[in-house]
């Protein structure tokens, strides 16, 4: 009797569970929308790779030292040139480091992702600043996306675009894309009231107000946006390094890996000198508005 | 036909404004609603302006004047009632029928300006013609006529951060005035400015309008600028509460609310010979010096001082009409004793 209830509980209660498949199934399942959906992968896939190809071999496509020089006139016409020293000499020092090459695929990929965030982003800063509705749905949206540690983008990417180039860049437009609508909104929401119904008491149609009264005043605000796009466009980039993303992050990664101090270090001033120039080149193109040159007169 | 005329109109903000609409009509004050959700702003307007006219709304804040403007445009949407444009009624229209009438008929100039920061003065005006669609070069040109107009001349390539007050309302002005409306909406326009430039700016609107014969309506809390420049003066709070000349207000107030409102007005301004004179009687008036019955009774002062004999009050055709003495004027410029130089002249 015993015996058999020995054998009972030993059979039935302390019998470990089966080892359900739930990885498997999930596989299955993201091979099964990968195949029904190969077209949509496929062709984003090859659209990015070679809009990221074509720009990082434009970028290479002349000796360093010129490159140098190209990036301090940018920074001369954006800024002037105090910042145009500072980028000349930044980017020389990156030029010197063993890893230039990896240094404007890193610029690539964040021009790249930075520019299709931007695409999305203000269409809906646009719509939410329109619409209640849209607004209050959209903002536990962007402040998930924005909390959410970067990386774990990586993961979902990955299984339906594999290990590459395109997945960081995916991975990027989604992570760096918040404050861009945020921004676009805010601007636009902080539209002085009266000139907006001034457009209205003359008659101006909707879409005219929106083109000649609130994005014209918007903009110094939806550029402060942009220019973080940048810079969160940036960090990811290099965080996307651990999906084989190509770049500098690629370099940091393995840098990370092996305990290697010196190629860390060079792969992180290349990094820096990337983030200033985007961030001051971004701020002046914000100077360069309109209404921000119209404000700096009334100082 | 009236340019513009309103009948029964009724706006009511807040949920349940229909409901506070009919308890209005049955004659509840609007304190005494009983939805409180709702804010009676206009209540029960009935009046029409003629082409051509200075129409001065007057309220405290709060009266409901800039909904009540707002509405003759169609930028808010009454409650009840109906707003004829030029008999065209706003609520027949469609949106886009609504756009057109703003781009052809009404202009408005606001309180602080409303200007694009980012446009010069000419841009900014020309900001009416080029929602028309009018080509660039044609909307510039009339644009600077306009400005030069409003005496803005010199200043066309400035942006508005680098302008006074005053001369930012100047823009607003030429704005309106540059899209060539026959009705001007005029939102507490000068309040923002100091007394000095709101004078001069006063000045200047009357000195436009006799040149370009606009339909005004003119919105404000400052009474003495309202019997400056109105033709006639609708004083309001919710409800109007008297609608008349500068001089029917001061003369027979309608209420408490309309004689308190006055009782600050510098009346010698205001008032007119004809207004303040008393009956002639039976006396020889051909010695007595002559005086135009429209003048203000502050510029008759010195006249009446200097001559022994009243001053006699003409017409256009030198008609005397009564005689004006230093007591009359005196008694004039007091509120309460007004009402009795009524009285001395009904039998007249």
């Amino acid at each position: 009797m015993i015996e058999y209830l020995r054998n009972w509980f030993w059979t039935y209660i302390w019998k470990p569970l089966p080892d359900m498949p739930f990885g498997d199934w999930m596989e299955s399942f993201v091979r099964w929308v990968r195949d029904a959906w190969s077209v949509f992968f496929d062709g984003t896939e090859t659209f990015l790779e070679s809009l990221y190809t074509g720009l990082t071999e434009a970028l290479l496509f002349l000796p360093s030292g010129l490159m140098v020089l190209i990036f301090a006139g940018i920074a001369f016409a954006t800024k002037g040139w105090k910042l145009a020293a500072t980028v000349g000499v930044g980017m020389f020092i990156a030029a010197w480091t063993p890893y230039w090459d990896e240094t404007m695929q890193t610029l690539s990929m964040v021009l790249v992702a930075a520019f299709f965030a931007t695409v999305l982003a203000i269409p809906l800063g646009i719509l939410a600043s329109e619409n209640r509705a849209v607004s209050t749905a959209m903002r536990p949206v962007l402040d998930f996306m924005q909390t959410l540690p970067g990386f774990v983008y990586l993961l979902p990417v990955v299984m339906f675009y594999g290990i590459g180039v395109v997945p960081g860049i995916i991975a990027t437009i989604v992570f760096c894309m918040p404050p861009g609508v945020r921004l676009t909104e805010l601007g636009l929401r902080q539209v002085d009231r009266e000139v907006v119904e001034a457009g209205q008491a003359f008659g101006a149609s909707p879409a005219a107000i929106l083109a000649r009264i609130k994005l014209p005043l918007a903009l110094p605000t939806v550029m402060a946006g942009l220019n973080q796009v940048i810079m969160l466009a940036l960090s990811m980039v290099v965080i996307a390094g651990m999906v084989g993303g190509g770049g500098l992050g690629s370099v940091i990664v393995s840098a990370l890996g092996r305990v290697e101090m010196a190629k860390g270090f060079n792969a992180g001033l290349a990094v820096v000198i990337l983030a200033i120039f985007l961030d001051r080149v971004m701020q002046g193109l914000a100077d360069r508005t309109p209404v921000a040159k119209a404000a700096a007169f009334a100082r | 036909m009236s340019a513009i005329a309103v009948d029964s109109l009724y706006k009511v903000f807040g949920k349940g404004a229909r409901s506070a609409v009919a308890q209005l009509k049955s004659g509840t004050p609007r304190d005494q609603l009983t939805t409180k959700s709702v804010t009676a702003a206009v209540i029960d307007h009935n009046w029409s302006i003629e082409p051509g006219e200075i129409f001065v709304v007057m309220g405290l804040s709060g009266s409901g004047k800039s909904t009540l403007i707002r509405m003759l445009n169609g930028l808010i949407k009454p409650t009840s009632g109906t707003i004829r444009i030029g008999g065209v009624e706003l609520g027949s229209l469609s949106n886009r029928e609504l756009r057109r009438l703003r781009r052809e008929k009404i202009s408005m100039v606001f309180q602080h300006f409303a200007l694009l920061p980012h446009r010069t003065v000419v841009e900014n005006v020309a900001f009416g013609l080029e929602i028309k669609g009018l080509s660039k070069t044609e909307r510039l040109e009339r644009a600077r006529e306009v400005v030069e107009l409003v005496g803005l001349s010199g200043h066309e390539d400035k942006l508005p951060a680098q302008l006074s007050g005053g001369m930012k309302q100047r823009v607003g002005l030429a704005r309106a005035l540059a899209a060539d409306t026959e009705i001007l909406l005029m939102d507490e326009a000068f309040s923002a400015l100091d007394p000095l430039i709101r004078q001069e700016m006063q000045d200047q609107l009357l000195d436009l309008q006799s040149k370009l014969g606009k339909t005004i309506v003119f919105i404000t809390h400052d009474l003495n600028e309202a019997m400056r420049i109105g033709d006639r003066i609708a004083i309001c709070d919710g409800e109007v509460k008297q609608l008349g000349t500068a001089e029917d207000l001061l003369m027979h107030p309608a209420d408490e609310y309309v004689a308190e409102f006055t009782a600050d007005v510098d009346r010698s301004r205001v008032l007119t010979a004809e207004a303040v004179m008393e009956p002639c009687g039976t006396r020889d008036t051909s010695a007595f010096p002559k005086v135009e019955s429209d003048v203000p009774v502050n510029e008759l002062y010195e006249s009446v001082l200097s001559s022994k004999a009243p001053l006699l009050v003409v017409d256009d055709n030198s008609d005397p009409l009564g005689v004006v003495t230093p007591r009359s004027i005196i008694k004039s410029l007091s509120p309460d004793l007004a009402g009795d130089i009524e009285g001395e002249r009904q039998p007249a």
